[in-house]
């Protein structure tokens, strides 16, 4: 670093090692050919080494054939898709399980954060009791125990806890009832897309009337009334064409329905639970920032509670929470690669696998990075995005 | 006008027990209003029904004693099986004969820390900077010995606890100076400092630590010449000390951006060199205000080394998994699991409240000012 590369400080004034400039430049000169000959070190002992281990270099084996089986796939896959197809499986295991789970932190991280500023002692407490024990264990350690304790001890398919609405857990996983859409149902899906068109331009014009005349708009009452009534409405109309397909419960199997296997299970679980632990303590943090004083003028405007918390504690809150809720959600995406512990297919399952098969480590480590990195990026990037938003709205 | 003056007779205040008392408390904390009450009992009946069975099987049904699973009650705890093995917790696969040299090195490391903490302390700084530059070497020869006659035990046979605390002592005192570094180098004015700075520091906070360990288990070996080999706790510790710079960084790079310009432009007046500014000026009053940040790094740090068992190395975590797949205890996961969630709880906890009890302090001294 640039620490050594300085030369040593000398009493006398006017000599040319003296000037700032120079010794800037130098510095940097010295850096860069120090990282440029590690690099090419390295490179060289690289090539060197694969050579000696007779792995060819180049990206050719991704259009090969895979020859392992995934036990989770979102489009087809089999054996004899190639290891591209692989790395896509692996890609959208990825994003179902983070999806799943931002959506599952957020709900709960806000119920606890709300629950630890609870008037109510027990529920304070217990909140508080949540947070810190989820907090100071290891993510790792915890997605095991999900996995092998609380998933491992459930009972074998033969004899499966039966749930709501046709729904069973077992060993094997958590078995719902399949949706089998039926000819007629593309209307329902139409009228569903068209309902969010006309919220949305809704959404607009109520808040430029407010702008212009200051007279609000129920948008989000109205809103979620079209959004629901429509295709509901649609669907009946057109004889409500959806069936479901029940799981079935045999002695050693539950077949047909819908099925999650458990270590998409335990990761969610595990993953949802960590992370809602952090949100809570940032949603409280959001609303103990903003000042007492917003509440009582918002009062004594004539706001009620529900209005003062809507437009004036929550937007202000939201700017504080936002932050820090990115990163939570780009930690929770990284997280799920810990799913290698447990067996879920993800990404950087799906890359080790490969890694084995192939000794292309070179090129499956690019690949993951690349993948990480770009995911991050694009998460960040629409957080701020939202972000920049919601200071918009606020002002 | 002494009629206008006089204070208003105060309001008629409710008997005396209705507003202390136990009775008054659980009305005004539990019992406020219908739907504090509903919270209150759903919560409760929640409660008993997790904790109860949980202290049942913990406490009342758990077995202490015994040499396998058979031995245990079913329906109970087998705390037997931690009573057996806790050797392996705390030291992994460590010869038990050579295990008093961990002891007695982690005895000096505490013996020797207890100045930093005495408040009364004068040069704890220079203290902690000795110690940082005395205290490894000792340990080492300690740990895996060769040296003085004492027999050498391969990092191979280091896990449990002691593991854990090597990866995560190790990074902590690597992370903290490196992380000083980069935050220096990326609000350096020289561009391309500050660009080998900025892409190290987000491409590995943008990827997860199981790929950087990924990558130094698989490519520290491709990158060195052939024929040398490098231990693998060393590529995990490289891993860890890589990874938590990154993160230190931008925590040290949120307490350089707090010191007012003017502190900088006053060393420069007083004709201080860079480093002794930094040193003399900037560095003591950034470092003080992220505190609490540097901590939460340590603590993360030290949840993070439990991923060095996907790499094959056996820390506390490691050991509990493989405690788990003995014959003699198969499928006691659960009390293995959860003593080791305990070790890193303890931990983790201490640390965090630490980092409240500096917060306080800290933010009390500037309410002073």
């Amino acid at each position: 670093m640039a620490v050594n590369a300085r030369p040593t400080r000398r009493r006398r004034a006017a000599h040319f090692w003296n000037d700032a400039r120079v010794r800037a430049v130098t510095a940097q000169i010295v850096l860069m050919a120090a990282l440029l000959a590690g690099a090419v070190y390295l490179v060289h002992n690289t090539l060197l080494n694969l050579e000696r281990l007779g792995v060819s270099t180049g990206f050719g084996f991704l259009w090969t054939a895979a020859g392992f089986d995934i036990s989770q796939t979102l489009v087809p896959y089999d054996r004899t898709h190639s290891y591209a197809r692989a790395f896509l499986v692996g890609l959208l295991n990825t994003f179902y399980v983070s999806i799943v789970g931002i959506v599952l932190a957020t709900i709960l991280g806000f119920i606890v954060g709300i629950a630890r500023l609870s008037s109510n002692w027990l529920v304070a407490k217990v909140a508080a009791a949540y947070i810190e024990i989820v907090r100071n264990v290891p993510l790792l350690l915890q997605l095991i125990v999900w996995y092998f304790v609380v998933l491992g001890n459930l009972p074998l398919p033969g004899d499966s806890i039966a749930l709501l609405g046709g729904a069973y857990l077992n060993i094997r996983g958590l078995f719902l009832p399949k949706p089998v859409p039926e000819p007629g149902f593309a209307w329902t899906v139409y009228a569903l897309v068209a309902a969010i068109v006309a919220v949305v331009l809704l959404a607009r014009w109520a808040r430029r009337r407010f702008e212009e005349t200051g007279r609000p708009f129920p948008t989000f009452r109205v809103g979620l009334a079209i959004l629901v009534l429509v295709p509901l409405a649609v669907f009946l109309l057109t004889g409500a064409p959806l069936s479901f397909e029940y799981p079935e419960v045999g002695r050693f199997r539950v077949s047909a329905g819908l099925v999650l296997l458990p270590e998409f299970l335990a990761m969610v679980a595990g993953l949802s639970v960590y992370t809602a632990a952090f949100i809570a303590e940032i949603v409280r943090a959001g609303i103990e920032a903003v000042d007492r004083g917003q509440w009582e003028a918002a009062y004594a405007l004539g706001l009620s509670r529900g209005q003062t918390l809507r437009l004036v504690v929550i937007p202000q809150a939201l700017r504080v929470i936002i932050p820090p809720q990115t990163s939570q959600y780009l930690n929770l995406t990284k997280n799920s690669s810990l799913g290698v512990a447990i067996g879920y297919p993800d990404f950087f399952n799906v890359a080790g696998t490969i890694n084995n098969q192939t000794g292309q480590a070179v090129e499956v480590i690019a690949i993951t990075m690349a993948v990480y990195l770009s995911l991050s990026l694009a998460i960040s990037a629409f957080m701020n995005w939202y972000n920049r938003r919601m200071a918009l709205v606020e002002r | 006008m002494a009629e206008a003056v006089r204070p208003r007779p105060s309001e008629v205040l409710p008997p005396v027990t209705e507003r202390i008392g136990p009775l008054a408390w659980l009305r005004h904390n539990l019992f406020s209003t219908w739907y504090d009450t509903l919270l209150t009992l759903v919560v409760l009946w929640l409660l008993y029904v997790t904790l109860v069975p949980f202290f049942e099987w913990a406490v009342l049904n758990a077995t202490l004693s015994g040499e396998s699973k058979d031995d245990c009650a079913p329906g109970g705890a087998c705390w037997a099986l931690i009573r057996v093995r806790f050797g392996q917790y705390m030291f992994g696969l460590y010869p038990d004969s050579e295990r008093w040299r961990v002891v007695l090195a982690f005895a000096i490391l505490v013996a020797a820390m207890v100045p930093l903490f005495l408040p009364r302390m004068k040069r704890r700084i220079a203290w902690a900077v000795a110690l940082i530059l005395w205290y490894p070497p000792v340990a080492y020869v300690l740990f895996a010995g060769g040296w003085f006659g004492l027999e050498p035990v391969e990092t191979a046979n280091w896990g449990g606890l002691f593991l854990t605390l090597v990866i995560a002592g190790v990074g902590i005192t690597t992370s903290l100076p490196l992380g000083i570094l980069l935050a220096l180098g990326r609000r350096s004015e020289m561009p391309t400092v500050r660009a080998v700075c900025i892409v190290f520091i987000e491409v590995v906070r943008g990827v997860p630590l199981v790929t950087v360990l990924f990558m130094a288990s698989v490519m520290l070996p491709l990158f060195l010449p052939p024929g040398v080999t490098i231990d693998k706790l060393l590529r995990a510790l490289v891993g860890v000390s890589l990874f938590a710079s990154a993160y230190m960084a931008e925590v040290v790079r949120g307490g350089l951006q707090a010191i007012p310009k003017g502190q900088y432009e006053a060393a420069m007046a007083l004709g201080l060199s860079y480093w002794q500014m930094m040193r003399l000026v900037v560095l003591p009053q950034a470092l003080r205000l992220v505190i609490p940040g540097i901590v939460n790094t340590f603590i993360g740090l030290f949840k993070d080394t439990s991923l060095v068992t996907i790499i094959g190395l056996y820390d506390l975590l490691g050991m509990a998994r493989l405690i788990t797949t003995d014959p003699a205890w198969l499928g006691r996961h659960a009390e293995s699991y959860l003593f080791a969630a305990f070790g890193f709880w303890v931990f983790c906890f201490a640390m965090s409240r630490y980092s409240m009890y500096v917060e306080k302090v800290l933010a009390a001294g500037r309410e002073r000012r």
